[in-house]
């Protein structure tokens, strides 16, 4: 078996732009003999070992297809037990503390967006602490979810004391749950020292994604839940 | 930093140890072969469950071994059903057509030497088999398996032991293993659609992907779009059972002379969820077979596949009806009949890109030099029963016609046919083909001929029946109809008994499919590099294909999949990645 050849990448820091960079776009050429393969030596050359870097972003669009259906299935569930005649739907007033949280994570969009200017820039040490800042508002918003369960639960509101707290406790811990997966992607890219064929470009681009995602999730469920209880 | 990153090869030397080459391998063709394995398992079980049902129908009083005194109890027999489905639907076809095949010859089909995430889909095949250990862990815990159907309607499946024994421990082991199911489904389906999407060769334009490969992309994210709502409505279920919500538990339900302490909740809201799920599951496990028909019919007819683009958009507008019509499996539950009208109008018009599949495969078959060689035989196998049991679905398509069949035998044949057998003959053409690819050796024909034929006439002997029972109005899921006035006539019996014998000598001739498969991985004749001299790029590199399946040498692609006896050729067929001077074609 012949060893796998090393291919070597241009070695990609930065995106180009903004939004995926190469935008998803299929290098594919239409026509044989116009890309990399060459009709010269047999055309058994031209691909390679390599992934290319949009195929991360690729995978982070599927993913969060995927995420928002299993969010949208809860959402339609809840629309549609909140409907029920006889249902015993008794509308839940969410904490107040929310609010504060809702601003704390959408300003972690605002300072994931800076730390991407600065990493375009190549200001590595602002990068790292605008990407630093944007952990912190997470592990806030974290726990200020927490203390909203604890104010529930000192008001002697439980998963299962009505649907309309079940549903409260299950998009919230299915949305922390997500955050937090979002959060250990944000330190994994802060502790990325010698990135191999992920570059930190990529990395940041595809986790600033998701955490925008989060975000924006964030906001519709807490909008249902005020407005729609 | 920058100045040391290189960017490094996707695919590594290959492993040299066991555990990291055989076990916890990200070579996707190691874990499309351990998803095989695995669906192999499955079946194994899955068909002894169905050979105890059988059993039980033709002869309600046998003594079996293995059971308390000898009897079946209704409740055991409803486990079966329950585990059979389950099973063969969720670690069989949608385990071996799409994860084993799929991983095993995707990437290789379009150039690429791996997965986009090899380490995902390491993870996405042992998070499956942690699932299947708890589904078979289910037979072993106390209380034994659940009672709920593959389809675990509420309130049944969520009030535990006081709803049968089944369904206190069983069916929680039940929910955890479908739940880790679809976890693994979803990490499956982001690797399939992102390498179909980014790591395709140079020339691999969507429209010379094989068809196998579109299927396999359609299915994925027809996986990707509908397990997480599958897996939203587990939890649901899951905090019924065990932390006192009622999103499904009606109030006031009394159940072995107690009052359950629920309010409020719809079972309804449940099949919803479920169906809408479930009936993209169908065409999950039905459309890698029609992917693997297409592709073995154009080989073994040395034609191309007639109408390639009308193939890709119908398999397209299949998997997008396919969203569109899960109410049809809720006619009978009370819903309004304009709902009714609708997803049955809707399911009808899946009638027209299954036709055109269906014409086009006969359309590939017409004025070509047919071989029959066994995959061949299953191939057209699978056309038989796509149409058989195709036709019977747009009977029920119609709610005035489901009312009355829907809980009947009928269903049983209807959905036994299309997306139980049909997927299966999907699977074994599958095997067939592409066996000397993968272990470098031939299966052995005239076994493989044998098994195709007893296999064949024994499905339709056990299902067609079937459908005549359900008409007569004999109900599915019922452990025993003695007593059953209507039903009590010696021709009934005589119509189970001679299923049930149907079912005995087609479970036992599956024997000899695993005795040609391991038979053969050792004293197989050799396997060229292209024994059946077909077109894609699989064939193009050494059987078994090496570590990064290209050697170093990644194609560029030139031309479409089908190119078979192509006008002014050399050769009666043209590889992808062969240019049109080396295909010495005149142009």
């Amino acid at each position: 078996m012949p060893p796998a050849i090393v291919i070597p990448e241009e070695i990609e820091l930065i995106d180009s732009g903004s939004g995926g960079g190469n935008g998803g776009r299929i290098p594919v050429p239409r026509r044989p003999g116009d890309g990399g393969g060459n009709d010269d030596d047999g055309g058994l050359r031209g691909g390679s070992a390599a992934v290319p870097q949009r195929a991360y972003m690729t995978g982070m669009t599927v993913a969060l297809a995927g995420i928002l259906m299993f969010f949208m299935a809860l959402v339609s569930a809840y629309i549609v037990r909140k409907g029920f005649p006889n249902g015993g739907w008794q509308p839940l007033e969410p904490p107040r503390i929310l609010w504060l949280n809702t601003v704390l994570l959408l300003a972690s969009s605002a300072t994931i967006v800076m730390a991407r200017r600065k990493l375009e820039d190549r200001d590595d040490a602002g990068f790292r602490h605008w990407w630093r800042v944007t952990t912190a508002l997470g592990l806030l918003f974290l726990a200020g979810q927490l203390l909203a369960w604890r104010e529930l639960v000192h008001a002697g509101v439980y998963l299962s004391s009505n649907p309309s707290s079940s549903f409260f406790y299950l998009f919230t811990a299915a949305h922390g749950l997500h955050l937090l997966g979002g959060l250990i992607a944000l330190i994994a890219v802060d502790r990325m020292r010698h990135p191999r064929h992920l570059t930190l470009g990529t990395a940041s681009e595809v986790a600033a994604v998701y955490w925008h995602f989060m975000d924006g999730l964030w906001v519709f469920l807490f909008l249902l839940l005020i407005v729609g209880r | 930093m920058s100045s040391q990153a290189h960017a490094a090869p996707h695919v590594g030397a290959a492993p040299t140890g066991f555990v990291r080459k055989y076990i916890f391998s990200v070579d996707h063709k190691v874990i499309g072969i351990q998803y095989y394995l695995l669906a192999l398992t499955a079946v194994a079980v899955g068909i002894f469950l169905s050979v105890l049902m059988r059993l039980h129908l033709a002869w309600p009083t046998l003594h079996l071994p293995g059971f308390v005194g000898g009897l079946m109890t209704p409740e055991q027999y409803l486990s079966l059903v329950t585990m059979h489905g389950t099973i063969m639907i969720f670690f069989v076809l949608t385990t071996a057509p799409q994860s084993g095949f799929g991983n095993y010859f995707l990437p290789i089909q379009i150039g690429a030497p791996d997965m986009a995430f090899p380490v995902i889909n390491m993870m996405s095949f042992w998070v499956t088999f942690v699932a299947f250990v708890f589904m078979v862990g289910a037979f072993f815990v106390p209380g034994g398996a659940p009672l709920g159907g593959w389809t675990n309607y509420p309130p049944l499946s969520g009030l535990g032991e006081v709803t049968g024994p089944g369904e206190g421990m069983g069916e929680t082991f039940w929910l955890i293993s479908i739940s880790l199911f679809c976890l693994a489904s979803l990490m499956g389906a982001l690797n399939f659609i992102a390498t179909t999407i980014d790591l395709r060769a140079p020339g691999m334009s969507l429209m010379r992907m094989p068809l196998t490969v579109w299927a396999w992309l359609v299915t994925a994210i027809l996986g990707l779009l509908a397990f997480g709502v599958l897996l939203a409505a587990g939890i649901l279920l899951l905090l019924d059972r065990g932390a006192g919500t009622s999103f499904f538990i009606p109030a006031g339900l009394v159940v072995s002379d107690t009052v359950q302490n629920h309010s409020g909740g719809s079972p309804l809201l449940w099949q919803h969820l479920f169906w809408f799920f479930g009936h993209p599951e169908v065409y999950i496990a039905i459309l890698p077979g029609m992917g693997v028909a297409s592709h073995v019919l154009s080989t073994f007819s040395r034609k191309p596949v007639f109408g390639y683009k009308a193939m890709v958009y119908a398999l397209c507008g299949i998997g997008f009806l396919g969203f569109m019509v899960w109410g049809h499996h809720m006619f009978v539950s009370g819903m309004s009949p304009y709902s009714g009208l609708a997803f049955s109008f809707l399911t009808l018009a899946i009638g027209v890109p299954s036709a055109i599949k269906t014409f086009n495969w006969l359309g590939t078959l017409w004025g070509g030099r047919i071989q029959f060689t066994t995959p061949m035989l299953y191939a057209l196998g699978f056309v038989s029963l796509f149409v058989s049991g195709g036709l019977s679905g747009i009977f029920l398509a119609q709610p005035a016609v489901d009312l009355y069949l829907h809980d009947t035998y009928f269903v049983v044949a209807h959905f036994h046919l299309i997306m139980g057998v049909a997927a299966i003959f999907g699977i074994f053409s599958a095997t067939y083909f592409w066996f000397p690819k993968m272990f470098g050796r031939m299966m052995n024909d005239t076994l493989g001929r044998l098994h195709f034929w007893i296999t064949f006439i024994g499905v339709y002997c056990i299902f067609m029946p079937m459908h005549f029972i359900g008409i007569v109005g004999h109900p599915r899921r019922y452990a025993d109809s003695t007593g059953v006035n209507y039903l009590a006539t010696p021709l009934l019996h005589h119509v189970h008994v001679f299923m049930t014998v149907a079912a005995i000598v087609t479970a036992i001739a599956q024997l000899l499919f695993f005795f040609n498969f391991f038979w053969s991985l050792k004293f197989g004749a050799k396997a060229s590099q292209n024994p059946w001299l077909a077109t894609t790029l699989e064939w193009t590199i050494p059987s078994p294909p090496p570590h990064d399946n290209f050697g170093g040498n990644y194609p560029s692609v030139y031309r479409g999949p089908y190119e078979f006896s192509v006008p002014g050729a050399q050769d009666d067929f043209i590889p992808q990645n062969l240019t049109p001077a080396q295909a010495g074609q005149a142009r």
